[in-house]
């Protein structure tokens, strides 16, 4: 069953329309209250008065929410600075009060009859001003190997720059939703959109003044996670559980996609300076950076990103001396969050802008300077991980060169771009490597329960949420292989805190290597009492006569699998040790062509090579690196958040608070030719049956089109010059970057 | 107008998935969709409430160019749920069961087509229309640029549709196109009427309140995102006199209540700089709906159709209980989404003088090629003879409060020869038209290059077309 190419298992469900979503569940439930946000109309200010009882005048308004009705903890986060409601606004949109309504319309009267004062006050938006204003929260970790000033010193090659470069909003089709109602006994019963239902019970729980055995949160499935429904989640659950309290009812939230986007985080923007020195061959003598992240009003998960960004600013390079600090700013802001890749991606694409800017500088094609400077197996990475199959990577990049024809294209490439002074076209091949596991030892561990009935059908339940990545997909393939049983033997249940308790957020990538070995330690533990029952019937015994036998021998036939990922060890205050089970490589070239009239381009080819050692389910997996790449194309070309920077009183709205004006992909985008393998002979002996994580890593193939794009802009000047391109490369920073090419004469500073 | 053509209709049927529903309970301010959703039909999904992801899409029977119905793929989300009164929907539970799949519904899951799967039953819907499609002869995937993914990166979703074949001879839905379209009857319900005539609806639109409404494209969006609850919605989509389309000598004339898809279709080819514009035009689920009346109704400076229409020297002919009138488009508009609509006056047909310019060429400058809206519009319609410039037709959009025509860059062309240097000169003068603002769509400085831009590439691309043609 391992390694079979399966559909989705619930794709028949999505294809008809049968597949329930939260709000589904809702739209289903009759009486239930409605939920409306009271949003605040500036960044930052103090509440000198709210008053909620106009909005009683609305007919249907059943009660407004306030910081008074928290019986518990007026918390929404784990870090103590998210109020759930607070008494100084840090955002623009950041909800103040809700109101439950009958109906939604009379919910969305009734807050706009809130009255509320505000005293503005200063904001900072722009990340450039947070970081002269010296606004930062939480740690400030460095990253250092060697010694850089001596790399620095010796280097033949040194140059420095700066780029920032923009975040990315999640735009899961399904916005937050959660569903809450409150039983006879007291006890919260909350279904929720949430990538993380444990920590979703917890802030419940807290919020109510409650303990963790009172609350019980299901996820059906999620309309798409990414990381926004890890943390994100965790308020609006509270809302709907609050109100359920106070009301007795059911109460329903359901964010729209303006609220969603003006209240919920987002993937952290970065700043970036650095230096940096070669020696005569292009090899990376020493690196110098300062990034630091963009982390809105509050911390959320912004200092784990940060640690993984810092630990990925290597990306597969071998960088002898390096020195990496890393900031927190503070800006009055959605509180930035996890996004595919936490952090990973705003590393990597420093060292690659980094690579990209100098190639030219340094005379060295940038396919050529990247593969010079890969690691080879089992040098260390700058936190003193060994890289292990680091030759995979190389393995990987030679195929691609080869299937891609890269070398005859970029021949035939070069002759266009002489010929065709409109419109010039770009080839480039980037790599990725990227830790798998969380940097955080603790977060490694997964649960499982599988029930084996006396009619022999199993049921499985896990401690993994499915968010469209096609976890449950592979969980029934993992349970039905470990347990030698046909795929319509294995049924999987909702994920609830009340079935495996104590589970990590579904995220880094973990969630089939910590889920997936849970589920084949219960199955094997109920496989090995089940063996002396088959050893006196003999092998050829029925699984259904089996487990009937098993059952009146009184064999227990259901099991409490876990997995702790062996091996680990981090110490964040020195930003040292083993984070991380393995490595996934990946390879990817891209040809665009750009427009120079107006910046506009087309990925015109792609050619990717990913390693996902032996896949558990290849068009699963498929699925991951085709999805992660287009959604990674997104961040850096298309994705444009856009606040508002004036001192007008809509200072610090988000501009692009919709679908009409936050564009990601379309089908416009895909490249015309996509071609995608996996990577052969890539077994992986630390993770289930062989397989690797594929959810995040493949978002990074995605570099590949930023350089092609800096390749074709390049060629719109003369040789020799570097190329800055602003992130993401909208056709406006394309067209802006092609003028500057023209201008600029060769060999120009960084 | 006393008459109350609903009398006759207590229930407000609406057939859905074969099954005839009441919306009598619904209120006037309920969308379809909501509505679809609470009667336990919860495939059609909200994802951004103003038509731009497809989660939404729902199938219904239209009348057909080809066929006597098609069924046409809209947002459900935009349109009130009083338009369906007397309609037939289909939805993804309509189309097919886990038991029995759908052809598309049977290649979209079969080829991993969907993954978190919520915007999947809305890609169904815009997928089935295009499998419809009568004398279709390839997918055309223009049918899925209303419908975001953000999971699968499309290509499998691509690949489920180029492995469809034709609709079996027994299957429903393609028997459903052979037989006439549901008819059009007049309606009234608290807060929505559907008129039987022109007169009756002008006789509404004179009651206070009262808004005319369409494919609800962008009414629909400022119901859900803005709040808006008009008194009063008097449908105008299905009146007879305002759906001709006609192509005489002197004139092309477009009937205002005709959809963008419906237009596109008609003209075949007729007017190419619309024929530029049309795939550019927001998505197929909107051009489904919205009309080219409406898109002038709405004076949005942006639009796409109005700065083509500008460069075709396009009339508008205003209709009102106290007749006809003919405005030049470019004396329509008056200010930011202000025009010289009288209350009780609709727009009755849009007037395009023939001969067509011959060299005629529409550049859209957006973020996102399909399904964006424009930070500049460009539109030219020139004419050059013996070399020399005898009209010359610019419409600009995204540069002013309004829809404008570049006046001074088209003196700067006219009279002068059809060269580099008369190009590079007007272009100039081009870049200076308007007042650009900087906004999240583009820059003022990069607005002004593209007006430049555009001109030189229109004219680079002239002679390639010129040099390729010889």
């Amino acid at each position: 069953m391992i390694g079979r190419s399966l559909p989705h298992e619930a794709a028949a469900l999505h294809v008809t329309g049968r597949a329930l979503y939260t709000d589904d569940v809702a739209a289903r439930t009759p009486g239930l209250l409605h939920a409306h946000p009271v949003q605040a109309p500036h960044a930052h200010a103090r509440i000198t008065r709210l008053d909620v009882t106009p909005a009683h005048q609305v007919p249907g308004v059943v009660r407004v929410l306030t910081a008074a009705d928290v019986p518990g903890v007026n918390d929404a986060g784990t870090k103590h600075d998210e109020p759930l409601f607070p008494d100084e606004v840090m955002f623009h949109g950041h909800a103040v009060a809700w109101v439950l309504g009958e109906d939604l319309e009379s919910a969305r009267l009734g807050a706009l009859a809130v009255e509320v004062d505000y005293e503005p006050l200063p904001s900072i938006i722009e990340l450039t001003d947070a970081i002269a204003q010296e606004s930062f929260q939480g740690a400030r970790p460095r990253l250092e190997r060697g010694d850089v000033s001596a790399g620095l010193a010796a280097s033949s090659h040194v140059f420095e720059g700066e780029i920032e470069f923009a975040g990315q909003e999640h735009f899961y089709l399904e916005t937050h939703a959660s569903l809450a109602s409150i039983d006879d006994d007291g006890q919260v019963f909350v279904q929720c959109s949430t990538q993380h239902p444990t920590e979703t019970q917890e802030i419940v729980a807290h919020v109510l003044g409650l303990s963790s055995h009172q609350v019980t949160v299901q996820c059906l499935r999620m309309g798409g996670g990414f990381g926004g429904k890890e943390m994100q989640p965790h308020g609006f659950a509270a809302i709907a559980a609050l109100g359920a309290r106070l009301t007795g009812r059911l109460v329903r939230v359901r964010l729209t996609r303006q609220q969603d986007m003006t209240m919920t985080g987002k993937r952290h923007g970065f700043h970036a300076a650095w230096k940096v020195g070669f020696g005569d061959d292009g090899c990376l003598q020493a690196l110098e950076a300062t990034l630091t992240s963009d982390g809105g009003w509050s911390l959320d998960l912004s200092e784990p990103v940060l640690s993984r960004a810092l630990c990925h600013i290597d990306n597969a390079y071998w960088i002898p001396h390096l020195l990496v600090d890393g900031r927190i700013a503070r800006t009055h802001k959605t509180s930035q969050t996890a996004f595919r890749g936490f952090g990973g991606p705003q590393g990597m694409l420093v060292i690659e802008d980094i690579l990209g800017r100098c190639a030219p500088l340094l005379g060295i094609a940038a396919d050529d300077l990247r593969r010079r400077n890969f690691y080879v197996d089992d040098q260390p990475t700058p936190y003193g991980q060994p890289v292990r199959h680091a030759a995979r990577l190389d393995r990987a990049w030679q195929q691609v060169l080869d299937t891609s024809d890269f070398a005859k294209r970029r021949d035939e490439i070069a002759r266009h771009n002489d010929q065709d002074p409109h419109a010039k076209r770009g080839l480039a091949i980037t790599p990725v490597k990227f830790g798998i596991s969380f940097n955080f030892t603790s977060f490694n561990q997964g649960g499982a329960l599988v029930h084996v009935y006396k009619d022999g059908s199993v049921l499985i339940n896990h401690g993994g949420t499915e968010m469209g990545q096609g976890l449950h997909t592979k969980m029934l393939q993992v349970a039905a292989t470990a347990l030698d049983l046909p795929l319509d033997r294995v049924r999987l249940a909702p994920t609830r805190t009340d079935k495996v308790p104590n589970t990590s957020a579904t995220a880094a990538s973990s969630g089939a290597d910590l889920n997936g070995a849970a589920v084949k330690d219960a199955c094997e533990q109920i496989l090995a009492r089940l063996a002396p029952v088959r050893e006196r019937l003999g092998p050829d015994i029925a699984w259904e006569d089996l487990v009937r036998h098993a059952f009146l021998d009184r064999v227990q036939l259901w099991a409490a699998g876990f997995y702790r990922t062996p091996g680990l060890s981090w110490d964040a205050s020195t930003m040292r040790g083993n984070p991380f089970k393995y490595f996934a490589y990946g390879v990817a070239a891209a040809e665009v062509e750009v427009d120079g009239f107006t910046g506009a381009y087309r990925v015109t080819r792609v050619d990717i090579v990913h390693d996902v050692g032996d896949s558990l389910s290849p068009l699963v997996d498929l699925g991951q690196i085709e999805g992660g790449f287009v959604q990674g194309v997104g961040w850096l070309t298309l994705e444009d958040l856009r606040w508002d920077t004036s001192d007008g009183p809509s200072r610090g709205r988000l501009a692009t608070q919709s679908a009409s004006t936050y564009k990601l992909p379309s089908l416009s985008e895909m490249p015309t030719d996509l071609r995608v393998e996996l990577l052969e002979h890539a077994a992986d002996d630390g993770a289930v049956y062989g397989s690797k994580a594929v959810g995040e890593p493949p978002l990074m193939l995605a570099f590949a089109v930023r350089e092609a794009l800096r390749e074709a802009v390049a060629a719109f000047g003369p040789d020799g010059a570097a190329v800055e391109l602003a992130s993401p490369a909208t056709p406006e920073a394309v067209y802006w970057a092609i003028q500057a090419a023209k201008t600029r004469a060769g060999k120009a500073q960084v | 107008m006393s008459t109350d053509p609903a009398a006759n209709l207590p229930q407000a049927p609406v057939t859905v998935n074969g099954t005839v529903r009441s919306l009598a309970a619904a209120g006037p301010a309920v969308n379809a969709l909501d509505w679809l959703r609470g009667i336990g039909l919860t495939g059609a999904k909200e994802g951004c409430a103003e038509g731009e992801c497809g989660a939404c899409a729902v199938l219904v029977a239209r009348p057909g160019l080809d066929a006597p119905t098609e069924w046409t793929a809209i947002n459900a989300c935009l349109v009130p749920a009083a338009a369906l009164v007397g309609q037939e929907v289909v939805t993804a539970e309509g189309l097919g069961t886990p038991e029995a799949l759908h052809p598309v519904q049977a290649e979209l899951a079969g080829r991993g087509g969907s993954q978190c799967g919520y915007c999947t039953p809305g890609f169904v819907c815009s997928m089935a229309a295009e499998f419809y499609r009568p004398g279709r002869a390839e997918f055309d995937h223009h049918a899925l640029s209303g419908n975001l993914c953000r999971c699968t990166g499309y290509r499998p979703i691509m690949d489920a549709a180029a492995a469809l074949g034709a609709p079996s001879a027994d299957d429903p839905l393609r028997r459903r196109t052979t037989a006439a379209a549901p008819l059009t009857r007049p309606v009234r319900l608290t807060g929505w009427v559907r008129p039987g005539s022109l007169d009756e609806a002008l006789a509404a639109l004179d009651g206070p309140g009262a808004v005319a409404v369409a494919g609800s494209t962008d009414l629909g969006v400022e119901a859900n995102l803005r709040g808006a609850r008009p008194a009063l919605l008097v449908a105008i989509d299905q009146l007879d006199e305002l759906r001709s389309l006609e192509v005489g000598a002197d004139f092309v004339e477009i009937g205002a209540a005709l959809s963008l898809s419906e237009i596109e279709r008609q003209l075949a080819g007729r007017v190419p700089l619309l024929d530029e514009v049309f795939p550019q035009f927001a998505s197929r689920l909107i051009r489904n709906g919205a009309t080219i009346g409406g898109n002038l109704g709405t004076g949005s400076p942006i639009g796409d159709l109005p700065p083509a229409l500008l460069a075709l020297s396009a009339d508008v002919v205003l209709v009102s209980r106290a007749g006809e009138r003919v405005v030049p488009l470019a004396d329509y508009f008056t200010g930011y989404r202000e025009t010289v609509l009288q209350p009780g006056e609709l727009i009755g047909r849009v007037r395009i003088p023939q001969p067509l310019a011959p060299m005629s060429a529409f550049h859209k400058i957006a973020k996102r090629r399909f399904d964006d809206i424009s930070s500049v519009a460009v539109a030219f319609a020139i004419e050059v003879s013996d070399g020399v410039v005898g009209r010359a037709a610019i419409g600009l959009g995204g540069v002013a409060a309004t829809p404008i025509r570049a006046a001074a860059a088209e003196a700067a062309l006219v009279g002068q020869p059809w060269s580099a240097a008369t190009v590079q000169a007007a272009a100039e003068v081009l870049s200076g038209e308007g007042t650009p603002l900087d906004d999240h769509r583009a820059s003022a400085s990069y607005r002004r290059a593209m007006l430049r831009e555009s001109l030189l590439g229109f004219e680079a691309r002239s002679r390639l077309d010129h040099r390729e043609g010889a």
